[in-house]
């Protein structure tokens, strides 16, 4: 359904709103640099824009720390419906290294649904263009989960059957 | 003014198309790249040491039964320090270059569980691999209780649930042999 409605709600262009929940800027720089003309984001009608409350999509990088939980949940109230949260490397997907730590809530899904997740530490902004490409519908995610198993009297392994 | 124009013009069509046409034509990354852990599970021999030296510690052991020990590698967090890689003594996880690891559930959809087939201990009825040097670093690496904090719980729902430890160790023992 998601799917359906970004094709009719996003069909022109989807504008961005970058921010930063505690990262260390390493993703933030590739998040920038997609926008070059070397990578060239805007193909794909990608515009970065200043405010909130011009934008379809906010991408977040970085842990979410305790400080900045409240200053999100804003960020995410002033952005116009229908929009779409983009977590852009290993910390806004799952908390990264700090995932346990005293001042980090999590990654961005512990505060935010977040609709597209594109990993890496930071992710080539190759990366970031294939999440871009299949936020687009233009190409499929490449990872499935796996869930493989040992046998006692052979060197190879089977998949777990689910159930 | 226009010869200015033109002559801008013309260097700019000189110059050519420098976008690089990526998601058309793909763009592998160089030499060196660290990407997505590929584990070959036949080779795994479950000593943890890959667990011990995650700084993401991602990589959370458990032994279901007497026979199989259960390794839960939740990769939405690594982060491609290859460590992992480096400790492993049989050498099953390699550094691929595969990064396009964009998806729309990462939590499901880079998640690897593998089940290894483990030898039992005549004694305590448990899991054991053969001495090695690493067994002083796998210690560490058994942190359930931290991995499993705000946790998605129904992930491990496909997987059978933990056995008990067993109650009477050498009556068990005794059916393994």
């Amino acid at each position: 359904m998601l799917d359906q409605l970004c094709k009719k709600a996003f069909f022109k262009s989807l504008w961005l709103y970058h921010t930063n929940t505690g990262a260390c800027n390493g993703c933030d720089i590739e998040v920038i640099d997609v926008l070059t003309p070397y990578y060239d984001a805007e193909r794909f009608g990608i515009k970065l824009v200043g405010s909130p409350r011009h934008a379809d999509v906010l991408i977040c990088c970085g842990p979410v720390t305790r400080q900045v939980v409240p200053a999100l949940k804003r960020l995410y109230e002033a952005v116009p419906d229908p929009k779409l949260v983009v977590a852009v490397g290993s910390c806004a997907c799952g908390g990264g290294i700090w995932y346990d730590s005293y001042n980090i809530v999590g990654g961005v899904d512990a505060v935010l649904p977040v609709d597209y997740y594109i990993q890496g530490c930071p992710p080539r902004p190759e990366a970031i263009l294939h999440g871009v490409a299949v936020a687009l519908g233009l190409l499929d995610k490449q990872v499935k989960p796996e869930a493989l198993r040992q046998l006692p009297d052979s060197s190879e392994s089977i998949p777990i059957e689910k159930g | 003014m226009i010869l200015s124009k033109l002559k801008q013009a013309l260097i700019c069509l000189l110059a050519g198309r420098a976008t690089l046409p990526y998601p058309a034509k793909p763009h592998p990354p160089d030499e060196g790249f660290r990407g997505y852990p590929q584990v070959e599970v036949d080779k795994c021999i479950g000593c943890g040491a890959c667990a011990a030296v995650c700084p993401a510690r991602l990589i959370k052991i458990e032994d279901l039964d007497q026979n199989t020990r259960r390794i839960t590698r939740l990769l939405e967090r690594c982060i491609f320090c290859g460590r992992c890689a480096e400790v492993c003594p049989e050498d099953a996880i390699t550094m691929t270059k595969q990064f396009e690891l964009a998806s729309d559930h990462a939590r499901q959809d880079l998640t690897h569980v593998s089940e290894i087939f483990m030898a039992t201990c005549r004694r305590c009825g448990r899991c054991y691999q053969p001495a090695t040097p690493l067994d002083r670093i796998m210690q560490p690496g058994f942190r359930h209780d931290q991995i499993d904090r705000g946790g998605d719980q129904s992930l491990y729902e496909h997987v059978r649930p933990a056995a008990q430890p067993p109650e009477n160790a050498p009556a068990a023992v005794g059916e393994d042999q």
